[in-house]
This record gives C-alpha cells, sequence and structure tokens, in this order.
C-alpha cells in the first residue's frame, strides 16, 4: 500500500498527488512515469511524474478526472492508500545537450514540463515556457513554472488569462521572433500534434511525450505501441518521449479511444448509475 | 502379460467448459492414479527420467503413489522439481517424460497427471515448511515466473537470505499472465509462491530492475543475483493496418484476462468481447488467447497459421482442446493485410505451401501466387513469439546479450557479470515453463557452490 501524502484540488476534475513512494522516488528522472492501482480490482494506468522529492521519498503526479480508475482516486485523499505504485518507468528526458529550449504544456501538460522547467533551471539553462488551457482555472503549475522559466507565456482558449488564443500561436510567434534549438511540446494528442505541425515549418526538432494506454509498461504487453516514423515503438520501453515530427498521431488519437466505451460502463457502476 | 490401457483424466464436455473460466482437466482421482500407478513396470534403466529436463525420479515416485504414499511421491518428486502441481499441469509430457515410456505403444504411463495428481495432494495436506538455518549470503531474484521461483526456492533451502523482485503487483510471472486459469488456476500458483514464502523468501512486488533498482543497486546489497526477467516484447507481423483498434498481442489480451481478470465485474480493466475473432499463431499461447476468445463470449474464433498441422508447436494435447471446444484452425495460410478503417474488419490472407526444409528442419512456407482471400473479422491476436526485454540490458550495458537481445550466459547461467546469473526466456528465448525451471535450478546450483567455494 503507499499512501497519500497530500492531495491538492487544482482546478475542477485535476488533483495533485503526493504518493508516499520511496523506492520508485529514489532513480526518478524528469520525463518518466509510475504505474498505479488505485485497490484490488483496478487497472494498471500510467501517470507522468510531475514532482520528485528524494529526502522525504515522494513522487507527485497531476490526475484529471476522465475514467472509472481516477474518478476513484479523485474519492481518496491525504492519509488514503492506494494498492500500487511502481516506477519510475520510461526514458528520462535529456534537454541538457541543447541550446536554447523552449517547452509547451497544454491542459494538465503543464504539470508535465514543470519538472523539466525546474531541471532546466537547477543547470542555468531555464527554458521559455509556453503554458495554455481552456481558461484560467485550467492552468497547471502556473505559479510554480514562474519561478524557473526565463520567460512565460500564458495562453487562454477564452482570454481569461495571458493571451487569447492557443499555445500554437503563441509558438509561432516565439520562432518567429528568435532561434529554438529544441521544443518540448505536452498536452492532448491534437494540442501536441499541432504544435509538431507549426515547429516542422520552422525545422525546430520537437520532442512529445505519449501517454499511451498500457498494461504492464515495461515492454511486455505491446499495448502501448506508436508508429514513429513508420515503425513500430512502445512508449513505455522506447518512449515516452518521441520525435514528434515522426509520431504517427491519427493512429495514437484512434487508439487512445479504444476502450472509451467499456470505461464509460465501468464509470456508470461506481457512480451508481450515473454516467 | 497384457497391458492394461492408459487411465484418462476427467474433463468437462467441450460445449460446457468453453464458455466458463473453470479447469477444463480435472485430473485423476486417487483410485484412478492408484490404478494408473499400477501400470509402470519400474524399468530398471528408466528412459523417462532422462526426458525430463529436471530429472525427477519417476519410477520412484511412481512407486510411492503405487504404495499409497502420496506424501512420499511428493518428497521423492520436490527433490528435483519444486512446483509439481504446475509442471503437471503444463509440461509438454508427450515429448518428454512419457515420449520415452517403454509403454508408449500401448499407451505409455500418464506420468504428467500423476505428477500433478501428487504435487496437488501435497497441497491440501501441506505442513508448514522449516525455515532454513541462513548461511549468511544474500540472494536477490529478478522476476517471480518459473525460472524465479525455482532457482529462489533451491536458494532458500540451502540457508540463502533471498529476495525476489517482481514488476507486476502480483507474483507469478507467466504462471499468472500468461497461462489462463482453465489451464493452470491461480490458488495452484498461490500455493506454491506460499511455500516460497514459508522458506523465508521474500516477494517485493512493484519493483522493475533496471528502472526501480539497476543491477548495479542490486549488486551492492546482495551477494548473488538471479534474473529471470522473461520473455519481453510481442512480435507483429510488419503488415498494413497492424495499428487498428481491436489488433492486440496475444499477450496484451492473455494479461486483461488472466491477470487483470477483466472478464469479472468488478475489474476496472478492459477488454475487448468480440464476436469473430482471429488468432495468428500455433503455440501454446495461441490456444491460450483463441481459448479465452471463446470463454469471453465469442461466437468464432479460427487460428491461422502459415504452416501444416504437423508443424504447429503448441502441445497436442492443446490442439485437440481448441478444436473440440469448436476452434477453427485455417492453415498454410498467411496474413498480408490487416483491413479496416478505424477497427479492424477482416484479414487479407494468402494460401502457403510447404517448401524446402529451413536450417531448422522445418519445411519453408511459401506464399502461393495469386491466391489472397478474405477472412472478416473484429478482433485479431498475434500471437507470433516474442523478443527479450530491453530494461536490464539498456540499464547495464556492461551485460553481454546476443544480437537478438538474449543475455549471454555460461552452462550454469553465469553472465558476463561478476555474480550474477539468468536463466530462462531472458537468456533462451521463449520456450517453456520447465526449461525455464530446470535453468532457475542450474543457476541456483551454481550460486550454492560459488559460495562454497568462497
Amino acid at each position: 500500500m503507499y499512501l497519500i501524502e497530500a492531495k491538492r484540488t487544482l482546478a475542477e476534475n485535476v488533483n495533485e498527488y503526493v504518493i508516499s513512494a520511496p523506492k520508485a522516488a529514489r532513480n526518478a528522472r524528469p520525463g518518466q512515469f509510475v504505474i498505479l492501482r488505485v485497490d484490488a480490482n483496478g487497472e494498471r494506468v500510467p501517470f507522468t511524474i510531475c514532482d520528485i522529492n528524494r529526502t522525504l521519498g515522494t513522487v507527485t503526479i497531476l490526475v484529471q478526472t476522465v475514467g472509472a480508475t481516477t474518478a476513484k482516486l479523485a474519492m481518496l485523499g491525504a492519509g488514503d492508500h492506494i494498492a500500487d505504485f511502481v516506477g519510475p518507468l520510461g526514458n528520462p528526458t535529456d534537454l541538457t545537450g541543447y541550446g536554447k529550449v523552449m517547452l509547451v504544456g497544454g491542459g494538465i501538460g503543464g504539470a508535465v514540463i514543470y519538472p523539466q522547467a525546474k531541471y532546466l533551471a537547477s543547470i542555468g539553462k531555464p527554458a521559455t515556457v509556453v503554458l495554455g488551457a481552456r481558461n484560467e482555472s485550467l492552468l497547471m503549475y502556473e505559479r510554480e513554472m514562474g519561478n524557473f522559466a526565463s520567460a512565460l507565456h500564458i495562453m487562454t482558449d477564452d482570454g481569461s488569462k495571458g493571451g487569447k488564443g492557443f499555445v500554437t500561436d503563441k509558438v509561432r510567434e516565439l520562432l518567429s521572433a528568435e532561434k529554438y534549438d529544441v521544443v518540448m511540446a505536452v498536452g492532448p494528442l491534437m494540442m501536441m500534434k499541432a504544435v509538431c505541425d507549426v515547429t516542422k515549418e520552422f525545422g525546430v526538432h520537437t520532442i512529445v511525450s505519449m501517454n499511451s494506454v498500457m498494461v504492464d509498461g515495461t515492454g511486455m504487453c505491446g499495448c502501448c505501441r506508436v508508429t514513429v516514423d513508420g515503425e513500430r515503438k512502445y512508449a513505455c520501453v522506447d518512449g515516452p518521449e518521441f520525435d514528434g515530427h515522426l509520431v504517427d498521431f491519427d493512429e495514437a488519437r484512434l487508439r487512445a479511444g479504444f476502450y472509451k466505451e467499456q470505461e464509460a460502463e465501468h464509470m456508470c457502476r461506481i457512480r451508481g448509475g450515473k454516467r | 502379460m497384457a497391458v492394461l490401457p492408459r487411465n484418462k483424466t476427467r474433463e468437462a464436455a467441450p460445449e460446457v467448459r468453453a464458455r466458463n473460466f473453470e479447469e477444463v482437466n480435472a485430473g485423476f482421482d486417487a483410485e484412478t492414479a492408484a490404478k494408473e500407478a499400477a501400470r509402470c513396470l519400474n524399468c530398471k534403466n528408466p528412459l523417462c527420467r532422462k526426458g525430463c529436463p529436471v530429472g525427477i525420479n519417476i519410477p520412484a515416485f511412481i512407486a510411492k503413489v503405487k504404495e499409497g504414499d502420496i506424501m512420499g511421491a511428493a518428497a521423492v518428486i520436490k527433490r528435483d522439481n519444486n512446483l509439481p502441481s504446475i509442471c503437471g499441469r503444463v509440461c509438454p509430457q508427450e515429448t518428454q517424460c512419457e515420449n520415452n515410456c517403454i509403454l508408449k505403444k500401448n499407451g505409455s504411463v500418464a506420468i504428467g497427471a500423476l505428477e500433478r495428481f501428487v504435487g496437488d495432494y501435497a497441497i491440501r495436506h501441506k505442513t508448514p515448511v522449516e525455515t532454513p538455518v541462513r548461511n549468511g549470503y544474500r540472494a536477490a531474484v529478478v522476476g517471480s515466473g518459473p525460472a524465479g521461483l525455482s532457482c529462489g526456492a533451491d536458494l532458500a533451502k540451502a540457508g540463502f537470505d533471498v529476495t525476489v523482485f517482481e514488476a507486476f503487483h502480483e507474483p507469478g510471472g507467466v504462471l499468472v499472465y500468461g497461462i489462463p486459469e482453465f489451464r493452470l488456476p491461480k490458488s495452484i500458483v498461490k500455493a506454491e509462491i506460499n511455500t516460497l514464502k514459508e522458506l523465508g523468501v521474500r516477494i517485493e512486488t512493484n519493483v522493475v530492475v533496471g528502472k526501480t533498482y539497476t543491477l548495479d543497486d542490486l549488486r551492492e546489497d546482495y551477494d548473488y543475483i538471479f534474473l529471470g526477467t522473461g520473455a519481453g516484447l510481442p512480435m507483429f507481423m510488419n503488415i498494413k493496418g497492424e495499428g487498428l483498434n481491436g489488433v492486440c498481442s496475444a499477450n496484451e489480451f492473455l494479461t486483461r484476462v488472466n491477470l487483470m481478470k477483466a472478464m469479472e465485474k468488478d475489474s476496472a480493466t478492459p477488454v475487448q468481447r468480440a464476436h469473430n475473432v482471429i488468432v495468428v499463431g500455433a503455440g501454446n499461447v495461441a490456444m491460450d488467447a483463441a481459448r479465452t476468445a471463446l470463454r469471453l463470449g465469442a461466437e468464432k474464433v479460427t487460428i491461422v497459421y502459415r504452416r501444416s498441422r504437423d508443424e504447429m508447436p503448441a502441445r497436442r494435447e492443446e490442439i485437440h482442446h481448441a478444436e473440440e471446444e469448436g476452434i477453427e484452425l485455417k492453415l498454410l495460410t498467411n496474413p498480408v493485410e490487416v483491413l479496416g478503417k478505424d477497427h479492424v474488419e477482416g484479414v487479407r490472407c494468402i494460401k502457403m505451401e510447404l517448401g524446402e526444409p529451413d536450417e531448422r528442419g522445418r519445411r519453408r512456407p511459401v506464399p502461393v501466387e495469386g491466391s489472397e482471400f478474405e477472412i472478416p473479422c473484429d478482433q485479431l491476436i498475434m500471437a507470433l513469439g516474442t523478443s527479450p526485454n530491453p530494461i536490464i540490458k539498456n540499464s547495464a550495458p556492461e551485460l553481454e546479450t546476443t544480437s537478438r537481445g538474449t543475455v549471454v550466459v555460461d552452462e550454469a547461467g553465469l553472465t558476463s557479470m561478476e555474480r550474477v546469473y539468468c536463466g530462462g526466456d531472458a537468456a533462451t528465448g521463449a520456450a517453456t515453463v520447465i526449461l525455464a525451471m530446470s535453468a532457475g535450478k542450474r543457476a541456483a546450483k551454481a550460486i550454492i557452490e560459488a559460495a562454497e567455494r568462497k
């Protein structure tokens, strides 16, 4: 059992959990993920690591309530336990070799780029950060990010905070003004695809993080396969990060929706008839 | 003297069992076991024993069954095999011990069924195991499948302080995620794992060695390490349409059902319940996937295989069971394209014929030009084997591996890294439970000897 040390609601249906998991925290690095199970009947669901505290032995994840597992998790709070928590899985990000870095986070993807921003700042190479969301209340880690970004740009669909529009508008503006060596974009599949379409025009290498459906997360089941440059790759052992210009996003989007119907049925049972 | 016919084990009717997950083969009752044991001629030169990868003293254990001393029989088996209930069920006895039986012409002695009978009896009548006296050495076993469990048990019996690391939330490896309940009930696996715990073995789940701990971390904390990480990434065919929904590996499909219990109402893990399923491949895993699909409610399940019946790698018994349950075999047939827009709608196949033998002596299948045809389906399961797991290798570059990615070991299972041993699918590529077990035992023996030399 793994203790939930702290829980913070960041927006409607978005919760931050600090989980006590000293073993996972020990070797965890930004860019990696964990797999958790809420209870004995739980599904194995992957979450990208948002923060790591090796001294306290904790790993922080951000969870958006979208399905059965996340709905169950949403019912738990600090002091409660979850059944299983394994990690770190996947490969860590390595942005140290690049000169000027732009990090782009859409929705809860903002939380995933947070450890990158923090790490880059710690090695004296702070990144430009673009955070986007539908509205102000859905912006993630905005204040924290300000401490580590060389420049922080906010975009909201409705203009409730920062510029009105999509992150892609800001990415285009920034790339037009200045040369970047790499862009790392994390968020919903279609957001990452849209960012890649823009960066491709400018010929800037772009890294995306694929949050595929997984079972074991250790290279056994093949569920998380992603087509990259016409080749089959596995998000769990080859990723989760890939060259965004080579990822087949349409296929990834199709595969991400495969279990939606069964998921809805199960949600119905958890919530006692309500979907 | 006329030889009595081989006794049959009890089996549920195909039309009944094909719709539930209960064990198909109910084994021998005590009376039949005694009758079957009486068939053994107790040969002076027992060839059966030579056919056993772990060299169980088969005539000796059968003699004990004849005497009615079942616990005595169990003690004989356990000298060489820690997991008789499992091996009695899943070993390919027909190509090993039973294939060498002198009575083969009249029906070999049912050694597998007897082993299982003894193993199950021993579980039911078990007395607590005494924790062995510790020898002061610490051993880490990575993976809790057949290789890890047998290695861990032997080391613990020899006095090692053993910790087994498992990546999943539950120990057992392929015995729990791969082999279905109807062939190997999970209660049996649990019982065998409990015996291990009684020997003082600690099992740490949710640890991925190579990620949570590196091999170097383990080398600091343990005197000896055994890697029994099993097989890895599933193979696909590299044909068009494999990324469509409804296409998955047998590993994924079976893990969702066996480990995650997706067929149960309370399980949060989803699994596709299809109407018309095609399974590609003809090994035991393909049979397991096909029969599992049937039990999830499929109306039609077809196995597609590019060679002929004689080359099917699955056990005869499994093929027989699958056919009895209504699974159709489309032999000398190979998929060339997966059809569908978003979801798989069918498979375009080509007819094959057998040509010249390949390097392993199996006749190579060659496509028959212009023979393409389509088979409709709403689920396509690939059971084509696996390639080794890359995680440990990637985290320990000094661990020597072959071009195929399997870990290089010497006869005793020692890798290129000092104090690190490996065995089972991780070293050999995909094979059987019993071969993995024997590799685990061999490595345990080598580790015990190395410790004694110190």
